[in-house]
């Protein structure tokens, strides 16, 4: 790791105060929370902040569900949020999702504001070895769109940059409606998680609308008709400690054997995580049917480009979202 | 530049220790506290070999730095064992040979013993599940699975 100086402070408002700032890599100061991106980062060269802010103890870790909804501290554990019984009962997919994520000691470490903000694993970014990456350095150009791209996106893409986003979490709120409470020196503000997260465009190095000085303070999941029947499918290279190569978040509400109301959203195949509103309007009053399923499925194939050995994700992609609504519908 | 002063409890004991902020806990365990126990593996989380428990969590201390660890209680595979006396997990690992060339087994020893500690009565399937944040290239993962629910099942006996 490269030297920096690392802040401990006393309390949030001293930590927002050095204007520090998540998912930049020309961000001279950057938060750390559970670490367990940061360090690999850091430990890789990939980041190299002159200061890293530490947000251990400032952040609120608590789980609270109510009528409302569901409200997630960002200092809260994937470990803690996947096992907690009203995510379980009523929000299967964020638990599934979670559980499906990483190891017991990641997700013992790792935060609920962190999983949101952890980094690409495109292997070009995370290699300091290879000189062109838009993301890691600006302007240097991108290896991955004619390289080894079996990993990457094929929907949100520009042509400098093809980086898939690689949280499981992420895709399960975005399904849900999630939103994100955003916590900076000049005060609050509330993001839908939709909106959170940034296109590349050609800033594939600006990763989401955080400020400097503004951290994740809470996520909230509004309550709604469809979270409790709700699965997340992942299918990776093995079966466990891996990111998803496809992932469908999907939620349902049932009348009967017909979809009243469907959200649906990818993983794995966006830039950011990716919800499908033309496949859920498509699905709303129709049936479980696996014709009526898979002519809903591929629209979400609209606008997708692969660019070679990521092919496959956008078929591939189509039957994840089949799959995952054949096992939710089949949910009591 | 200033070492950072940290405050910490490992296996019961108040320990003090200077670090740079780039330190590892990993690093700090086995470099300066003479804690060689936990093994760095890949030093990226994958392993599972650097496995600790902080405040009774487990986590990979080669993800964790150093002066995170202030304030905190810290257990390693050094605090697993009562003297002379081997905790009931070490003494299966070695009855059923669970173990080949030995260097992830500190982590899968501190990794079952959390999992024993929140469940008592796992299944096998809980077990592989549970210890998939271990990774080891000798044995097959069969013998070690065996000595876990082995161990749980004898705990569950005594406790009776």
């Amino acid at each position: 790791m490269h030297t920096f100086i690392l802040e401990r402070p006393r309390d949030l408002a001293a930590a927002l105060a050095f204007h520090a700032q998540a998912g930049r890599n020309d961000a001279p100061a950057e938060y750390i929370a559970g670490g367990t991106d940061m360090v690999q980062l850091l430990q890789e060269h990939v980041r190299r902040p002159e200061r890293l802010v530490s947000l251990a103890g400032l952040l609120d870790g608590h789980i609270e569900a109510g009528p409302q909804g569901l409200r997630l501290g960002a200092a809260a554990t994937m470990a803690d949020v996947a096992v907690h019984p009203a995510v379980v009962e009523q929000f299967p997919v964020i638990s599934e999702a979670l559980l499906n994520s990483a190891s017991p000691q990641v997700r013992n470490q790792a935060t609920m504001g962190g999983n949101l903000l952890q980094r690409t694993r495109c292997p070009y970014f995370r290699d300091v070895g290879y000189a062109a990456c838009n993301k890691r350095s600006p302007g240097s150009g991108c290896s991955a769109i004619d390289g080894e791209n079996r990993w990457h996106a094929v929907v949100g893409t520009s042509d400098d940059c093809i980086a898939a986003n690689p949280s499981d979490l992420a895709v399960a709120l975005v399904a849900l409606e999630a939103g994100v409470e955003l916590r900076g020196a000049g005060g609050q503000r509330f993001v839908p998680l939709i909106d959170f997260h940034r296109l590349p465009g050609n800033t594939p190095h600006i990763e989401s609308v955080l400020e400097p000085g503004e951290v994740i303070a809470a996520i909230t999941v509004p309550a709604s008709s469809t979270a409790r029947r709700s699965h997340y499918l992942k299918v990776r290279d093995r079966a466990s400690f891996e990111f998803a190569v496809v992932s469908a978040a999907v939620a349902l509400d049932m009348d009967g054997g017909r979809i009243r109301a469907a959200r649906v959203a990818l993983g794995g195949v966006g830039t950011k995580p990716w919800r499908v509103p033309k496949v859920e309007a498509a699905l709303a009053g129709g049936s479980l049917d696996p014709a009526v399923l898979r002519r809903a499925a591929a629209l979400a194939a609209e606008g997708a480009q692969g660019r070679g050995h990521n092919d496959f994700k956008i078929e591939l992609m189509q039957r994840a979202i089949v799959r995952a609504i054949e096992t939710a519908g089949a949910r009591a | 530049m200033a070492k950072l002063h940290i405050s910490t409890t490992i296996n019961g004991e108040p320990i003090e220790f200077l670090c740079d902020p780039p330190q590892t806990m990993l690093e700090v365990l086995r470099d300066q506290l003479g804690l060689t126990g936990s093994k760095e593996g890949c030093g990226s989380g994958d392993c599972g070999a650097c496995s600790i428990t902080v405040d009774g969590r487990l986590v990979c201390s080669c993800l964790m730095l150093a002066a995170e660890a202030e304030g905190h209680r810290l257990e390693t595979i050094e605090g697993m064992a009562r003297g002379d006396q081997l905790h009931p997990l070490q003494k299966k690992f070695v009855e059923l040979a669970a173990l080949q060339c030995g260097i992830c087994t500190p982590g899968f020893l501190v990794a079952s013993k959390a999992l024993l500690d929140r469940n008592p009565n796992p299944t096998e399937t809980e077990v592989r599940y549970w210890l998939a944040g271990n990774l080891c290239r000798c044995t097959g993962y069969d013998k070690i699975i065996r000595a876990v629910m082995e161990v749980a099942a004898d705990m569950r006996e005594t406790a009776r």
